[in-house]
Order: C-alpha cells, then structure tokens, then sequence
C-alpha cells in the first residue's frame, strides 16, 4: 500500500471499544501499583531523612502521614506492595510454565486480588495492635 | 509513545438509525462501525434494528441479513460460515471473535461490532492486514531441512512429535489474539504478536524442522519476542479456544533451556 493512501485510513477503536477483563485489569494494575511504589520508596527516603534531621521534622513528617490524605496515600501504597508482590509471584509462574489455562488464570487471578486485600487489611490490624500493645 | 486515543481522522461519530419494517418479541440493535473510504468524513456507528424471529442465530447472519435487505453498501469479509477460514474475525460487543461462531444470543444488551481493533480500516469492517501478513512471513512458517524427503514416502514423525503440535496446528491466522493484545496496539512495528509467535513455535516443535534454533536466534530481539507481558488477552479471545500466550511462554523457556 502507498504511504500516503495508508496514511488517509482511519485506525480502527482499541482501548476504546476493547472490553476490560480480568487478564488486562489484572496486567494494567500490575504496571499502576509498580509506578505507586516507585513514588513510595521516595516517600519512605523522605521519612527517613525526616527522622535524620531530628525530633522536629520527624513529628511534623508524622503529622502529615497521619491526617487521613496521609492515610489514604499510605494504605495505598501498603495495597501496591502486597498487589505486586502476589501478581510478581503469578508472574513468576508463568515464567517456569505453569498457570496458562483460563481457569487456572482466572483462579490464579482472583487470588491474587483476594490475598492483596487480605494482606493489607493483616498489615494494618497487625500494626494497629503492635502500637496499642507493645508500645 | 502510547498513543492511548484514536487520532482525529479515526474518531468516530455518531451514524445513521436504520429501524426495523417489521416488528417482533425479539428486536436487537445492532451498532456497526461504518468507513466509507471514497468520502472524506470520519468513521460513524450507524444503528440497525433487526427482528431476531427472522434472522439467523449468528452474529455474521445477522451482518448478511443487513447486507441483503437494509444497506448493500455494509462491507465485511466472510467466506466460510463455520469457523475455520478466520475471514470475519472482528471485535464483537468488546472481544475480538468470528463473527460466524458467536452467538447473537450470548449478547445481553445491543451489539456493537467494530473492525479488529487498533489496524487501518479499508472500509467498514475490513482492516488491513498486510502488516501482520508480513510478520508471519518473517518467521519462515515452512519445514526446513537440509535433506531431501525420501523418494517413495513422506517425512516420517512419532505419534508423540506429531501430538507436541496438537493446540498449535488448528490456528486459522484470523488474528483476533493479536489484535487483542495491548503490547501489540502500541508496540506492533516491532512485536511480533501472539498469532504469529504461536506458528513460531509450532515450526520450533516441530520435529522434522532442522531449523530449530535459527529460529530461535531470530526472536533474541527486545521486541519481537519479549514484548509479550503475559497480558493474556490473546487466550482469553481466541476463538478457537487455543492458548497463545502459553505457546510465547514455551518459547521463552526454550531461549532460557539453550543457554544452559
């Protein structure tokens, strides 16, 4: 075909018309929560350079991380890592061959979600509790 | 760089309502994607009401019955009716499938039907596949060996070769898997794609092919290969229930196996 006759077609709708499944939600939260815990590991430098600086800063960097936006940044970057943690394992699977089936993807899938939330929700209760306890 | 919405020529607008002359329990809106290449407007989704009580129970009966009766000027390919030439492969109330094998029934609501997506439009529902052709020709999808077949019988394989291919032979290159994958919307100049990478392998299992790891030194590349990142839209699309991604995961492996 011409360039210029190729150029003049129109593309057809991708992103735009393609059902969201399992399989791409899956994949593309995989990339999101990736990219969130690039930002939370400049976060986590953030706070420790806090804590180096002295009592002061530590409390207002503390401050900021336990007012609910801080909250809500927190638990989601918790979420991130468990997410990307149980998917990296999924992936891992595959890697060595194993999990292709439909079914078994959905399963391996679902899991994945389930055990993120899970996860998460054992972190925080854990966390809560060690602070209510022990400290 | 991903480019995530159509470019201004592709936008499409709304069409035309074209309402059904005869009425029945069973109506169904079908929202088709229309090009007309000889008219400078954009793509549009024109609507047309049919009666389902006198319509085949196919999606691709339903395409012929407006192409008979309502619009002669609705352009699709289609040749086989039953599944097995991939000519009406499209994307079909949001997963690429042959028009001819889905049932319109399966659909809840109105059907949507838009060509194979991210590919350049002839007219209407016919992409143009030549791209895709020619990656499938970059693979060499023929027997290789250094020998000539025996005079007076054919190239001999157990029946344990002959079922490693099983799963990788019924693949009829309609590229619904290919054209499902989001690697290969935005990465499809250099990716090769699941249809093509899953006749790769078919050629890599296949034991009377001399050219196994030639075949293999073609896909070291970044993209033509490793570009698939188990996405899986290709095996959940397939239409004939074949596993792309697992034929591209087996491939990887082999590149892992031969460097020991």
């Amino acid at each position: 075909m011409i360039p210029s006759v190729k150029e003049k077609r129109p593309l057809s709708p991708h992103l735009q018309v393609y059902k969201i499944q399992i399989t791409s939600l899956l994949s593309i939260m995989h990339r999101g929560t990736g990219i969130v815990l690039y930002g939370g590991s400049i976060l986590w430098v953030l706070w420790f350079l806090a804590l180096a600086a002295g009592p002061q800063s530590y409390y207002r960097m503390q401050e900021f991380l336990l007012n609910p936006f801080g909250l809500i940044i927190l638990i989601g970057w918790s979420f991130s890592f468990f997410y990307h943690l149980c998917n990296g394992i999924r992936h891992l699977l595959w890697d060595i061959g194993f999990g292709y089936d439909m079914p078994m993807v959905r399963f391996t899938g679902w899991t994945v979600i389930i055990s993120s939330f899970f996860l998460t929700a054992l972190a925080w209760i854990f966390g809560i509790l060690y602070e209510r306890i022990w400290l | 760089m991903v480019q995530l919405r159509l470019p201004p020529n592709s936008r499409i607008e709304k069409g035309k309502l074209y309402p059904s002359s005869s009425k029945g329990p069973r109506m169904k809106l079908f929202h088709i994607y229309r090009y007309d290449p000889d008219s400078k407007d954009n793509p549009r989704l024109d609507t047309y009401e049919l009666n389902l009580d006198e319509c085949g129970p196919m999606v691709l009966d339903a395409l012929i019955k407006i192409k008979n009766e309502v619009d002669t000027t609705l352009t699709f390919r289609r040749s086989c009716r039953e599944g097995i030439c991939g000519s009406c492969a499209m994307n079909i109330d949001g997963t690429n499938t042959l028009a001819c094998i889905k049932h319109i029934e399966e659909c809840k609501s109105d059907i949507k039907v838009t060509p194979l997506p991210h590919l350049y439009v002839v007219k209407d529902l016919v992409p143009d596949l030549s791209f895709a052709y020619s990656q499938y020709d970059s693979i060499q999808p023929w027997l290789q060996s250094s020998e000539d077949p025996p005079p007076d019988k054919e190239r001999l394989q157990s029946k344990e070769e002959r079922a490693k291919l099983d799963g990788l032979w019924e693949c009829i290159l309609c590229f619904c898997c290919t054209t499902s994958c989001p690697s290969y919307w935005w990465g499809g100049d250099r990716y090769l794609g699941p249809a093509t990478l899953l006749q790769s392998y078919r050629w890599i299992e296949e034991s009377r092919d001399e050219a196994t790891g030639e075949r293999l030194d073609a896909l070291e590349d970044p993209f033509k290969l490793y570009r698939c990142h188990t996405i899986m839209n290709c095996t959940n699309t397939c239409p004939k229930n074949l596993n792309p991604a697992k034929a591209i995961g087996e491939i990887k492996k082999k590149m892992v196996e031969r460097v020991g």
